[in-house]
């Protein structure tokens, strides 16, 4: 039987999980046991030795991440230094759908884990950085972060170990980029979402100027379960050389779009396949975006490569957050590329030149190729975007996440593209 | 200017942020709050509790799409128009609603009842289409669909 430790006590009726469940399905022993028996270092060493890598995108080893904050809780002119937690709860990738089935359905897990993380960084205060959009989340986690308190799971002096948080939500105003992790913080300011230089990195250098750790939301759900049940355990949940389970999802022409949590490493072909249902009838699959927007193509050739993140790399992609987008053969590509760039375009903060212009020329261009406007020259052109604006010449990965599919669209659907500019019509009737 | 209400809700806001300009994100959404979007003269009026500028104020308030800084109706109707939706039937859902609104995107019905705005991925792919409205999510939204739920808003 497969363990499902992240989405288990999930309630089947879509209610939201509350702290009396959650207390009796073992909730909140992780944090007992790392206050109780664990130091944080010890909490550190043991997320580092269950090898878990960030679920947002980018798949950062945690443990390597809380290894950057500074030591002294003092300023070099002795003024405190605090330090902060933030749980990015931006979920805007394009095809990504999972932290919001993870806060719906059991926050205290959320909760439970970001109260690990600041024990384990030294942080007091933590935020949940929040989209408008998530409505439904925004009272679930405020009821949740209640009930916590009252239970004297959060506050002064928590489970008696002296240990003190407490955790604010804060609802954004929109825009992708504050997904970004030190565009988020400069949003927590009240600026303009706009991402800082590196380095400095949060968690030398975060919100106010002092040490932040900003993870994911599924990140942080693991760490209760890796507390409670040791780095061996989380390690022998994943098929990969990374440990733990991995919410993955599905969406497009499938026949049951859905999320799944499964060892990390389940193959491409047993989500499409087995857990969605296979294509929708009259359709095949042309190709699918493994972990959202940013990511590139992969063909269906390599529908057995496992979704983590070695394999995903070596079959030239990433595995991103983790959701499928599907392709199939009666959607035409070019209209798919044009509605991922239509996104990045829009999202753009407009901060750095080569992504502020660079993209709606994307954009454009897809455009005039899908109405039979399309020039010879314009593919090498696109092509060219693909490579300037992933080669890492802008302050964050908007625009080098922006052509990952644009790239491998090129290569994989390159007929298409050509077909479009040579018979001056899209061929799948247009769609803009 | 800024209502006695909307003066006390931004204040509280200044006390509980580590810097005033800090609470600027909050006031705008007081703001709208009360009035549905933001007028010049309401950034002017955050600008002065907080102790900004205009211009700063703006630069906030201009770079977040969930504010508005332009009039919208009573109900505002976010459609996903990302790449999911997009594959599943976005294009049926937007025709219907400009045929059944007469709007295009950024418009105002002429009776003030809704405002068509495009929005990113709202995370409910595995139900796609999807919009929101106000603050209701509607999942696997069809054109046949759609006047029963558009009914539900006066």
């Amino acid at each position: 039987m497969t363990e499902r430790p992240l989405t288990d006590r999930i309630p089947a009726d879509g209610s939201a999980l509350d702290l009396r469940g959650y207390e009796r399905a073992g909730g909140y022993q992780g944090l007992r046991r790392a206050l109780g028996e664990m130091s944080p270092d010890d909490v550190r060493e043991a997320v580092s030795e269950a090898r878990l890598r960030g679920r947002g995108g980018a798949g950062f080893p945690t443990g390597k991440k809380w290894s950057f904050v500074p030591d002294s809780d003092r300023e070099a002119d002795g003024s405190p230094r605090p330090r902060y937690l933030i749980a990015n709860a931006d979920e805007m990738e394009p095809g990504t759908f999972k932290d919001r089935l993870l806060m719906e359905g059991d926050p205290h897990q959320l909760l439970e884990g970001m109260a690990i993380a600041a024990y384990a960084v030294g942080a007091s205060q933590a935020y949940v950085f929040l989209r408008w959009a998530y409505r439904e989340c925004e009272r679930i986690l405020e009821r949740a972060i209640g009930e916590a308190k009252d239970a004297g799971y959060l506050g002064t002096n928590i489970l008696g170990s002296g240990f003190d948080l407490s955790i604010d939500v804060h609802v954004s105003a929109g825009r992708y980029i504050c997904g970004e992790e030190t565009a988020l913080l400069n949003s927590l300011e009240g600026k303009r979402a706009i991402p800082r230089a590196k380095p400095p990195f949060p968690p030398v250098s975060g919100l106010w100027g002092k040490p932040t750790i900003v993870q994911n939301v599924e990140t942080l759900c693991n760490l209760p379960h890796i507390v409670r049940h040791g780095a061996q355990w989380y390690l022998d949940l994943s098929l990969a050389d990374d440990g733990g389970t991995k919410v993955y999802g599905v969406s497009g022409t499938v026949r049951r779009p859905g999320a799944w949590e499964l060892p990390l490493g389940t193959s491409a072909r047993e989500l499409i396949e087995d857990c969605a249902g296979g294509m929708k009838q009259g359709r095949e699959l042309r190709g699918f975006l493994p972990g959202g927007a940013s990511t590139d193509f992969v063909t269906p050739d390599h529908i057995d490569v496992a979704m983590d993140f070695r394999a995903l790399q070596d079959a030239g992609s990433r595995l991103g957050t983790g959701t499928v987008i599907v392709l199939d053969n009666a959607t035409c590509p070019v209209s798919v590329m044009l509605a991922l760039e239509r996104f990045f375009a829009r999202e753009s903060c407009g901060w750095c030149t080569p992504c502020r212009d660079g993209l709606p020329w994307v954009e454009k261009t897809l455009v005039a190729i899908e109405e039979g406007r399309g020039q010879p020259e314009d593919l090498e052109h696109l092509a060219q975007h693909a490579k300037i604006l992933g080669s890492a010449i802008t302050y964050c990965a908007l625009a080098p996440g922006a052509v990952a599919p644009l790239g491998s669209a090129l290569r994989a659907f390159g007929d298409d593209f050509e077909r479009h500019v040579k018979e001056k019509r899209c061929p799948y009737g247009g769609r803009t | 200017m800024l209502s006695e209400n909307e003066r006390r809700a931004i204040e509280h806001e200044v006390e509980r942020a580590p810097a005033p300009s800090a609470a600027c994100i909050e006031a705008l959404k007081v703001v709208q709050r009360e009035r549905r979007w933001i007028s010049d003269e309401a950034v002017k009026g955050v600008a002065e509790i907080l102790g900004m500028s205009p211009e700063e104020v703006d630069g906030v308030a201009t770079f977040y799409n969930l504010l508005y800084r332009r009039p919208v109706g009573r109900h505002v109707i976010l459609l996903c128009d990302s790449v999911s939706c997009w594959i599943v039937g976005y294009h049926d859902v937007l025709a219907a609603l400009r045929e059944r609104l007469g709007i295009d995107f950024g418009e105002t019905t002429a009776d003030d009842r809704f405002t068509l705005l495009p929005m990113a991925c709202l995370g409910a792919c595995d139900h796609a289409p999807v919009l929101m409205i106000d603050e209701d999510t509607h999942r696997s939204v069809t054109p046949e669909r759609l006047d029963q739920i558009l009914t539900s808003y006066d």
